[in-house]
Order: structure tokens, then sequence, then C-alpha cells
């Protein structure tokens, strides 16, 4: 009888072409065959000049899709060319690679475009059992349904697209168990905020973190795709959850997805795909999901967070490596110690994001703001996930309620999760928003950025400073 | 990919702090060419230069004494964060060729890998007295020896054996791969037999 084995290493053994060492368990280097991946338009260019110098073609052209999602406008009468002519430079040097090199690209006025990680299961194209590797961080995402999805560099598209391949390390396994019942008001963001607190940044470092527990799954598809996301923002290089009943139905039907005799032949072998009982992960950590209440970040680093209820703390009295990044965070964030979080005011609100910018996204915004306004001197936007979650929500109305609200709807892209292209904090500016990273200039120079859920953020926009969305939304 | 390397004396400088990301690293606005030029100017360039473009002389690779400065001290998770390689490159062009910290981001590191940029782990304590007495100074890597020396220490570093090597000698790593093509292709057979749903998109 086989020994019990982790979902992750089920999968990676099910990839392996060929060992490149002698080691087993981590460590091990193997070639790992990689079933998809997904291009976009900044991190791909110089694969794909490197593949021109060296006259090699696309081993599987068919395995990639393209989406510009980073660099485009998100304007809502977004026509014609970008301003940027750097950023015009990338689309167009985009869709002449996709040309010559015969991959699918979705440009930027295609009725399918947004932001990569939304787009694909959108499509239906992300599978159980899969391996997906992908020039953006976020591509853990695919662990909702199941998939081993980790980022990668240009050098490593590049390899990918030559040899559909990648020479690859095997990680350590961790499990984070998430007990109980969720409480009114919370979502996934603040579940994976409650884990990146607790285990810090680097807390997953070397490991591929599988999430477990009733709370999870509970999630639907959604919030399990913003848990896996999140995931990375504490070191995972890759993100499971087992997939189940719940993925199944997120696949079907979708334009991309295999037909139902397939999709059933598929769920067949897909319902193994779970860690064994026994299976021993190097790590273990176990979360009470009832303690976990509306969380914010403080600082310049996503683990830099706290439960809406607490008060931007003082350097002084957290554990001694962490005091130093502390107190150059709250400079930079321009915060002082002691000051309640929902005493914070905000200029900006941004919902959106591959981490938050899906329909149920939209749905618990639009929960919040309906009949309210969002306060006088906040600016506030929401970009979709995708120009299908666009259409999606203004066919459920949610359009009329933002717009009414005050919050500007806008077409799709990363947007002011990364400000790539023109949506962008000025210096000083401070931010409620729904994506990844508060990192010092992420979302501009100078920009302060308070990462929460899209609930959150309604609810900031119309307090006009921090606050608990469940004082909004009993 | 840089041209290898076996031994390397440089000046180091430290940058301390946890979780210093591949944002600061390499701000966006540097993300915009569609080829790999240019990106000395971005390196920290939120960090190193002011407002008005003139470099902050207080930001310690814009000190004296770091000019030719090729090695850095870091923190915890040094490179977390954007999968862009950007950073890397701009690292190399600007002329540093290793980082010795404790951990780093996993993009980051097989970034590094990638293009020749030696990522060295240390024990905490290690990274701090090593710290200590290479400020100001310069610092000595000795891959075959697989040490670090500084300031009359000597600090002794594990490293992946085809890491090592890969970093000494600079490898086609794809050319390498090329050289399995047909196990590749043995693979695909027997995969794409036993899960035909994913011939749907195989054969779309």
């Amino acid at each position: 009888m086989p020994p019990p084995t982790t979902l992750y290493d089920k999968i990676i053994d099910r990839h392996r072409v060929c060992r490149l060492n002698d080691l087993s368990g981590p460590g091990e280097r193997l070639l790992l065959y990689v079933d998809r991946t997904v291009l976009n338009e900044y991190t791909s260019p110089q694969a794909f000049n490197a593949l021109r110098d060296a006259g090699r073609p696309v081993w599987r052209p068919r395995a990639a899709i393209g989406v510009v999602d980073h660099v485009n406008s998100t304007a809502p009468d977004r026509i014609g060319p970008v301003a940027d002519v750097h950023a015009q430079q990338q689309i167009d040097y985009f869709a002449r690679n996709a040309r010559d090199f015969g991959f699918e690209m979705f440009d930027v006025f295609h009725a399918l475009q947004g932001i990569e990680h939304v787009v694909l299961p959108d499509l239906g194209w992300v599978l159980p059992g899969m391996v997906f590797a992908a020039g953006d961080s976020h591509t853990t995402t695919y662990g909702a349904f199941g998939s081993v999805g980790f980022g990668i560099g240009t050098s490593d598209i590049e390899h990918l697209l030559a040899t559909q391949c990648l020479p690859y390390t095997r990680l350590k396994t961790m499990r984070v168990t998430v007990q109980g019942a969720m409480p009114l008001g919370t979502s996934a963001k603040d579940m994976v905020m409650a884990v990146i607190r607790q285990i810090g940044a680097a807390g997953a470092h070397g490991h591929a973190l599988e999430f477990a527990g009733d709370a999870v799954r509970a999630l639907g598809i959604e919030g399990r795709m913003t848990l896996c996301n999140m995931a990375v923002e504490c070191g995972a290089r890759v993100a499971l959850i087992a997939p189940d009943a719940v993925v199944l139905a997120a696949i079907a039907g979708r334009s991309r997805a295999p037909g139902t005799a397939m999709l059933m032949q598929g769920w067949e072998t897909w319902r193994e795909l779970a860690s064994d009982p026994d299976a021993r992960f190097d790590r273990e950590v176990v979360l009470d999901a009832a303690a976990i209440a509306p969380m914010v970040t403080w600082g310049t680093s996503p683990d830099q967070a706290l439960p809406i209820t607490g008060a931007v703390p003082d350097p002084a009295v957290l554990p001694a490596p962490m005091q130093a990044d502390a107190t150059r965070a709250l400079a930079y964030m321009g915060l002082v110690p002691g000051t309640p979080l929902s005493a914070i005011p905000i200029d900006r609100a941004f919902i959106g994001s591959c981490t938050n910018g899906r329909l149920s996204d939209l749905r618990d915004a639009a929960r919040v703001l309906d009949g309210r306004k969002v306060a006088p001197g906040v600016r506030a936007m929401i970009a979709p996930g995708s120009s299908t979650v666009r259409r999606e929500a203004e066919a459920e109305g949610l359009d009329r309620i933002f717009t009414a609200a005050g919050f500007e709807w806008r077409q799709s892209g990363c947007s002011m999760c990364l400000a790539m292209n023109d949506d962008v904090l000025a210096p000083g500016e401070r931010c409620a928003s729904s994506t990844n990273r508060n990192f010092e200039g992420r979302q501009g120079s100078g920009g302060r950025t308070h990462l929460m859920s899209p609930a959150m953020v309604a609810a900031a926009a119309v307090a006009g400073h921090l606050a608990d969305v469940r004082e909004l939304v009993p | 990919m840089s041209a290898g390397f076996t031994r390397l004396t440089a000046p180091a400088a430290v940058l301390a702090g946890a979780n210093i990301d591949t944002d600061v690293i390499m701000p966006k606005q540097f993300l915009k060419g569609i080829d790999r030029a240019g990106l000395a100017r971005g390196l920290f360039h939120d960090l190193r230069f002011g407002a008005d473009e003139t470099p902050d002389p207080v930001f310690v690779l814009n000190r004296p004494d770091k000019a030719g400065c090729r090695i850095l001290l870091t923190g915890p998770n040094f490179g977390c964060g954007s999968s862009r390689e950007h950073a890397v490159w701009g690292m190399l062009q600007y002329g540093i060729r290793a980082v010795i910290g404790t951990t780093f981001g996993a993009i980051f590191a097989d970034n590094a890998r990638n293009n020749g940029l030696l990522l060295v782990s240390l024990e905490p304590e290690a990274l701090a007295a090593l710290m200590a007495a290479s400020d100001g100074g310069e610092l000595t890597i000795d891959l075959e020896a697989q040490e670090i020396a500084a300031g009359g220490m000597t600090v002794p570093f594990a490293i992946e054996p085809s890491l090592r090597r890969a970093i000494m000698l600079g490898l086609d790593r794809i050319g390498e791969t090329l050289l399995l093509a047909d196990r590749i292709k043995a693979f695909e057979a027997d995969y794409f037999a036993s899960a035909p749903w994913l011939l749907d998109d195989a054969q779309r």
C-alpha cells in the first residue's frame, strides 16, 4: 500500500516527467509538466524576445491564453490606444507574439478581457489536479479548484513556453485548518488576513499550503479563490483546497470547460484529490473561525494587520524583531500609535483586483452601499475583475447601486491594485482597498494603502474613515 | 544569464529590515519595457532618489564608500511579493552579484537562479555577525569553499549543488531541458491518454 500522501504531493507526482536529483520529499528536483499557463503583457515580452533570439517555437501554444490586464485603462469609455506609449507598446507587442507564436489572446477590447486570474475561472479553464505556472505571483488562486498554481518570473515563462516543463524543487507541506463558522460580517478576505497576521509574511515560506476545516469547506468557489490568491502574501508558493462538488459546479457549463461526459469522467478521478487521512504535513496551524473579525492593515506589509476594533499599535510593545519595521511602517503610513483604526480618515476607496473583484465581492459591497452615499471628499472606484463579471453585475443591477452611491463603475483590469495604469494614488493619499498588497508605493509613490474586504471598503467609503461593516449591515 | 563566478570580493552594503518586496526593489514605472534595458536606474528607485530625482545621500547605496557595491546583506523574506523578474535584472545591471540574507521570496529566488544572481541563506545569528563585521568594508564569497569572509571572520554556508554549479558556470537551462524532449513527449502521450478531458484543450 502506498504511504499516506498529501494532495500537493499527489499532484506533483502525477506531473513528474523525470527526477533531476536523488532526493525524495522536500528538496527533490524534478522536471515538472505544466498543464496550462496564462500570459500578460508586462511579464511576458522578454520571454518572447529570447525565444525569437534562440529560434525556439512554443511547445504547445494551445496551453496558453494571453490577457491584457496590468497596463490598460479602466476608464468607463475606454477606446483607442492607452495614453502611455510604453504601455501601448507592450500591448502591441503582446498581440504580435500571439499571432507569431499561435496562442489565443484577449486584448483590451475583447468581451472576455479581464484580470488573468478572474478570466481563467470565468472560462472554466482551471480544472482540478492540474499544474498551472504563470508570470504573476497570484497564480496561487487556482488552488481553489484543487489545482497547483504558482507564480514564475520571465525566464521561467520562456522555459515553460519552450518545453511545457519547468525544473522544479518539491516544496514542504503545511496545513492551515480553520475550524468552526465564520461570524456574520466576515469573509474569506478576513480569514486569509487573519492567517497572514498569525503566521507572518514569510510564515509559509518554502511550503505548499493546504487549507482545510469546515470554515474553508463552507466557502463558495470565489471565497476559496480569495483565500488561495492571498496565501502568497504569507510566503506560500502554492495554495490548495481539496476539490469537491462546489468546484464541479463552478466549472460545469463554462465556455471552455469539458463537456458533460468528459467532466464526469474527470470527476471520478478528482474525487481522489485529497490528502490521505494519515498524511503528514511538515507544519500544521489551526485557527478558530469564530474568533475572526473584520481585518484591516495598518502598516506596509500584509501581516501588519488587526481587527477593525483595534488601535494603531505602539512599536515599543511589539516583539523586538518587529519594532524597527513597525516604526518605519507607521512613519510611511502617517499614523500615530494608539489611534483607533476606525478613526483613520480615507481619501480613496478601491474595490477590485484578482483577490476581490468577482461577482460575490461586488454583491457584498452592494449590500453595504444600497441606499447609502460615499462620504464627501472620498473618491471611490470599482474595477470589476473581468468584463464578464462587469456584465453579470450589470444584469443584476449592481452598477446602479454603485453609481447611485457615488462610486465610479469602471472597466476591468488590475487597475489600482498595483497602479501600472493611470489609476494611481497621489503622494500621501490614503486608500481603503480590497486588494492584496500594502507595500510602500504599491498604489502610487507615497500612497498609503489599507487592505480589507470589499464590504469593509464600502463601509469605509460611506463613513469617510475606516469603519466596522458590522455596524452598517447586521 | 550572467557569466558565472567562483569567488567574489567586493564592497557590501547592509539593507536591514524584513520583507523588502519587489515593488520596492523595482517600482512599477520601470516595468513598461519590452526588453530588459534601463533597469539599473530603477533599482530601489524610490529609496535612492528624492522626488526631484536627485540621489538621497542617506540611502546606503549612495554613500561614497559603497560605490562599486556588489553584495547586499538583507533582512528576512527579501524579494517577497510580485513575480517581476525586473527586480533581479535591475540588481545585476546595477552591479549586484550576490545577496546574503536569511530567507528570500520564492519567485525572486527562482528568478535569481535563472539569471546567475547568488542568494545565500544564513542563520539569523550568523547574518547579524556578518552585518556587523562587514559594514563599511569588503566581503568575500567563495563558492568553491562555501564560505563568506569579512572583517576577520569566516562564515560557512550551504547551497544546493545544482544551483552552485549554475552560478559558477552559467548554464543554458532551457537547452538542458530540451535534451529531455523525448521524455516529455512520452509523458504527454501517457498523460493525455489517462486524462482525456484535457484533450479538449490540447486539440482545441
